[in-house]
Order: structure tokens, then C-alpha cells, then sequence
């Protein structure tokens, strides 16, 4: 893939799809997608190095999020991994594209949609790297919420101990998670902090602006060190106002008025960050 | 048995640079060997069996053959989950070697018992099981998957002496048949093959021909074998280190019904969960029913309800 210029322009197309596409199939976890759209950007537009799907030395790329595919599809689609046909079948019947990612689908590495098993994978393929004296690099895109699960610090303790320094993680911290917000379930703030008490070289950003992110992963030192952990301030929902850090538009569809009103405060997030 | 596989697979190790070995933190006095050959490609994940299965997944992705090791209760249950997402799904190589079967760790209680452990693996299709009879049949299986695409879930008995008749004979989807017999067909689990040897020993002076069958792996099911092994045989009892329940007892149970035979289908395993009940492997072989003497009683029960 060549760098992508625009990462903002990059990230308005993919959030433009999402809000298409899940109209279209009629089907919900449109926040969880939003939320990661410029995280997804700022990788599938600079960061991964991805010569074809199907190249052992490619980076590697975890949706350990699952149910934020949507984004996923969408940006494979404007990247040209996915054909167009595919990523209108999202959610039909007899489709490859659900609401979690499935590996058959070309770019996608790995199936997921069960929370906390993506970066065990991560440090897996991470290792795998460094065996083979490869420097690809892993990245894996988890949620705040999914920190709960005791499997992820599994992985986050092994990756310390063996410095894997080729494995990225990013947190998606939208601060909600599927039936509360992370506050008031399992408060894990200072999130970062807690990374860093393990050993990893922990970060902060703001996960809305692709190119600062992008920045920053170029930045990060190679081996040997600590593996890298970005938290990402995000809003659930990112770009449509009655979305925006609500909890229950992790489930809810899209109406036709809904649809319209998304799509119009899209169009005002474009026009705000062309201003910028 | 662990040795055996130990070894087997330090030697297989040597020859192909694919093969890594972690370990959740067990393997003492086994794996040294492996560590010192092989020490770039060993790693003890601490104890962690599903990052364990999760490493292996990301590992098996990028080209190599993963073998994790635990004890079998620990390294089919904890990440059960893991395995059927990982290895499972990505129909990768990933080879789960899990010690202990059924009551092979008496003294350490049920913890450390595995019951269920076959059931859970049989019923994924893209999981091959194998449960080999003793230690020759353990180091011909290793042999056997050495280039399969897809996960194997191996377990291995403490004990590993030699089946009489077994000859460290090995295939895929097949059954060895150890004895023949036209009244009973026995029908063991890997190494209960010895427990159903020694119950048709104890049936022969009562004049009850029982043949003796040992079942090794599932998926590719050996049903074409257990078939013919079955046919004009009236009774099989089945005799498993597992639950009465998903194991053994039930494949056969299944084979016969999907195949129509009329064959009547008698299943000695444990029972229920034991609770409070440590021991000597040997007891708890004869208080949970899984001995000759069991084996007997349910032929007997058997051919008089024909």
C-alpha cells in the first residue's frame, strides 16, 4: 500500500461508509466503529507496512475489538484490499463480512470478536517476527473495556518479560463499554500507568487526530525494548452528535431519520477538520 | 509417556526448524532436554495457558508448529476458548500436548483430573484428538502429524507401557484391533487398552469370546474400523479414563446409531464427579469403576439383557 496523503480525507470516506453500510444492512455497533475510524487511518494510511495480503512480511494488524469490523471493511475497501461488491455485502446473508472480522476476508489476519484473545495473537505473532529475524511489526487495536478481561494482562506480562518492542498496542479509550461505562464497571484509570507498571513504554494521544498518530507510531524506538502501548482518548460515536458517548448505540440500527441526521453531522465534522 | 514425547519431539525438533515449545510453567524433569537442544525455540510462558494458546496461534500464523504443554485439565479447559478461536478457526498447526489423563494424577484430587477433556476436543471438527495407547504408539502418532495442517490435541498418560499386541502401531482415522472375539467387542481409550485386555483375560475361562479393540484418535473418525470391528458382534462395552459422558462411550454410541447396527452399547467410565477422592491411580481405578473387574460386571449385565 502507498502512504495515504490526507489522513483526515482518508478518515472522513471510511467514517462516510460505515454510516452507509450500516444503514443499509440494518444493524448496529456504528459507535464502536466510529470511535476507532481515525485509529484506523492514521495504521491502514501510513503506519502498516502491507505489500500484499498474503506476504509473510507484513505487518500484522489485530481488531482485537471485534465488534468494531465495520471500520475494519471500510477502510479495506478504500484502501483496495476489498472489492466494492464485498463490502456492500456486509451483513447479508451468505457473507464473509458480520459484525466481527473473519480471516478468510483478504487483509484480514485474524478472526475476532472474542474480547481479550487479540493480543495474546499479538505477542504470539510479535515472537514469531523476531524469530525469524523479520521486522514487521504487530499491531493490536484493543478497547478500554476489553482490559477487563484477565487474558489481556497475560499477554501484556509476556511481552515485557521477552521485549518485544515490534508489538504495538493501541487502546481504544472511549471510556464505555457494552453495558456501562468503564468508570462505573471496572475503573482501570490511569490506564496508561497501569501499562507502564508492566513494563511497557505507555503513551498517550488523541485518537481523533490520524496524522499525530501516525507521528507518533513512526516515531517509537525499534528492538530491543519494551513492547508500546498508545492510549488513545476517543469518543464513542466520534462525529454524530446523538451517537457521541451514549451507551445504548452500541446496539441500536440506524432509522431513516437517524441515517439523515448522521450523515449531516459528518458533512459539518468534514467541513470543521477542512478548516483546521 | 511424557518422555517419550519429550524425546521424540526434541529429535523432531531437530529436523524442523518450525517446531517451538511452550510450556505453562510444567515439564520438570521432561523438557530440560528440549530447553538445552532447542533453547531459542523453548519458552515457559509462565503460568498462563491461555496466552499460552494465544502465542501458539500468532506463531502457527507466521509458519512455525507450536506444541504447548500442561497438564491436561489446565491445557484443555482454561483455554478451551482460546484454542477452538485460535488454532481451531485459523486452522492452524498448533499441537496441545496435555499430560495426565483421566485419573493419572490420583493424589493431587480433581483439580488435576481430566474427565472431559476428550469430549470437548472430539466435538471440534477441526481438532484432531489422539490419545495413545503407551509410549511406542506415542512416538509413532508424533511421527504421524508431523506435517498436518491443522490442530491436534494430544494426550498423554503418565504410565506408557507397552499394549501387548500394540506394536506401536499408528494411523489416523483407524482402530488397532489387539484380540478377537464373537460374544463382546471391548472398545478402549488409549491406554485403558491394558484394562480391557485383562477383563477379556478374566471372561475367557467363562467361555465369553471378547475381542479387544483400541480406539487412538478421533477426527478423521475411525467409525469404517469400529463398523467392522462391531460387525455380528452383539454387545460392546466401551472402557474409558474420561467421563461416561462425550468421550469414547459416546463416539461409539453415535457411530452405532447413525450406522443403524443393532449392536447394544455398554459404556464403563467415571460416573460422576469425584469428590473428595484422592489416591493411588490404581485405586481409583477400582473405586471409580474403571477397572477389569467393571469391565466384566457390564459384559455380563450386557449379554443378559439380549
Amino acid at each position: 500500500m502507498e502512504p495515504e496523503t490526507d489522513l483526515n480525507a482518508l478518515a472522513a470516506r471510511v467514517r462516510r461508509t460505515v454510516i452507509e453500510r450500516a444503514r443499509a444492512a440494518g444493524v448496529g455497533h456504528i459507535g464502536s466503529a466510529l470511535s476507532i475510524v481515525d485509529l484506523i487511518a492514521a495504521l491502514y494510511g501510513r503506519a502498516l507496512r502491507i505489500s500484499a495480503p498474503d506476504d509473510n512480511e507484513r505487518d500484522r494488524f489485530i481488531l482485537s475489538k471485534g465488534h468494531a469490523a465495520l471500520a475494519l471493511y471500510a477502510v479495506l475497501y478504500d484502501r483496495g484490499l476489498i472489492e466494492r461488491e464485498l463490502l456492500e455485502s456486509y451483513c447479508l446473508d451468505d457473507t464473509p463480512l458480520g459484525t466481527h472480522p473473519e480471516h478468510e476476508v483478504p487483509g484480514i489476519d485474524f478472526s475476532t470478536g472474542s474480547l481479550g484473545h487479540g493480543l495474546s495473537i499479538g505477542a504470539g505473532a510479535a515472537l514469531a517476527a523476531r524469530l525469524q529475524g523479520s521486522p514487521r511489526r504487530v499491531f493490536v487495536l484493543v478497547s478500554d473495556g476489553e482490559c477487563d478481561e484477565g487474558s489481556l494482562w497475560e499477554a501484556v506480562m509476556f511481552a515485557a518479560q521477552h521485549g518485544l518492542s515490534n508489538l504495538i498496542a493501541i487502546v481504544d479509550a472511549n471510556g464505555q463499554q457494552a453495558f456501562g461505562y468503564t468508570r462505573d464497571v471496572l475503573d482501570l484509570s490511569p490506564l496508561a500507568a497501569r501499562f507502564a507498571a508492566f513494563g511497557w513504554d505507555a503513551r498517550e494521544l488523541d485518537g481523533h487526530d490520524p496524522e499525530g498518530t501516525a507521528l507518533v507510531i513512526e516515531g517509537l524506538a525499534g528492538e530491543p525494548g519494551p513492547p508500546h502501548v498508545l492510549v488513545a482518548r476517543t469518543v464513542f460515536g466520534r462525529g454524530v452528535s446523538f451517537m457521541e458517548g451514549r451507551i445504548d448505540w452500541h446496539y441500536w440500527p440506524l432509522d431513516d431519520e437517524h441515517y439523515a441526521r448522521a450523515l449531516a453531522d459528518l458533512a459539518l465534522l468534514d467541513a470543521g477538520s477542512a478548516l483546521r | 509417556m511424557r518422555n517419550a514425547i519429550a524425546t521424540g519431539l526434541t529429535e523432531l525438533a531437530e529436523r524442523d526448524e518450525r517446531i517451538v515449545l511452550l510450556t505453562g510453567d510444567l515439564g520438570f524433569t521432561v523438557l530440560e532436554r528440549f530447553a538445552e537442544r532447542h533453547p531459542q525455540r523453548f519458552f515457559n510462558v509462565g503460568v498462563a495457558e491461555q496466552n499460552m494458546v494465544g502465542l501458539a496461534t500468532g506463531l502457527a500464523e507466521a509458519g512455525f508448529v507450536p506444541f504447548v504443554y500442561s497438564i491436561a485439565s489446565f491445557a484443555a479447559m482454561r483455554p478451551y476458548e482460546f484454542i477452538r478461536n485460535g488454532p481451531a478457526l485459523h486452522r492452524l498447526p498448533v499441537r496441545i500436548v496435555a499430560v495426565g489423563s483421566g485419573i493419572d494424577y490420583g493424589h493431587n484430587g480433581v483439580t488435576h483430573f481430566a474427565l472431559e477433556d476428550v469430549g470437548l476436543m472430539r466435538i471440534q471438527p477441526e481438532i484432531t484428538t489422539i490419545v495413545p495407547a503407551d509410549r511406542d504408539q506415542a512416538r509413532a502418532a508424533l511421527a504421524a502429524i508431523a506435517t498436518l495442517e491443522r490442530p491436534v490435541y494430544l494426550r498423554v498418560a503418565r504410565q506408557g507401557a507397552p499394549v501387548p499386541g500394540l506394536d506401536g502401531a499408528f494411523e489416523l482415522g483407524r482402530i488397532n484391533l489387539l484380540r478377537e472375539g464373537g460374544d463382546v467387542a471391548l472398545v478402549a481409550l488409549g491406554p485403558e487398552a491394558h484394562t480391557a485386555l485383562a477383563a477379556a483375560a478374566l471372561l475367557e475361562p467363562e467361555g465369553v469370546e471378547a475381542s479387544v479393540a483400541v480406539v487412538s484418535s478421533f477426527n478423521p473418525s475411525p467409525e469404517e474400523d469400529l463398523r467392522s470391528v462391531l460387525s455380528g458382534v452383539p454387545l460392546v462395552v466401551t472402557i474409558e479414563g474420561h467421563y461416561r459422558s462425550g468421550g469414547l462411550g459416546s463416539w461409539v454410541s453415535e457411530v452405532v446409531t447413525d450406522s443403524g447396527l443393532g449392536t447394544r452399547v455398554s459404556r464403563v467410565g467415571v460416573g460422576s464427579m469425584p469428590h473428595a477422592l484422592t489416591g493411588s491411580e490404581a485405586f481409583l481405578a477400582e473405586r471409580l469403576g474403571l477397572s477389569p473387574a467393571a469391565i466384566v460386571d457390564a459384559a455380563h449385565a450386557g449379554l443378559r439383557s439380549l
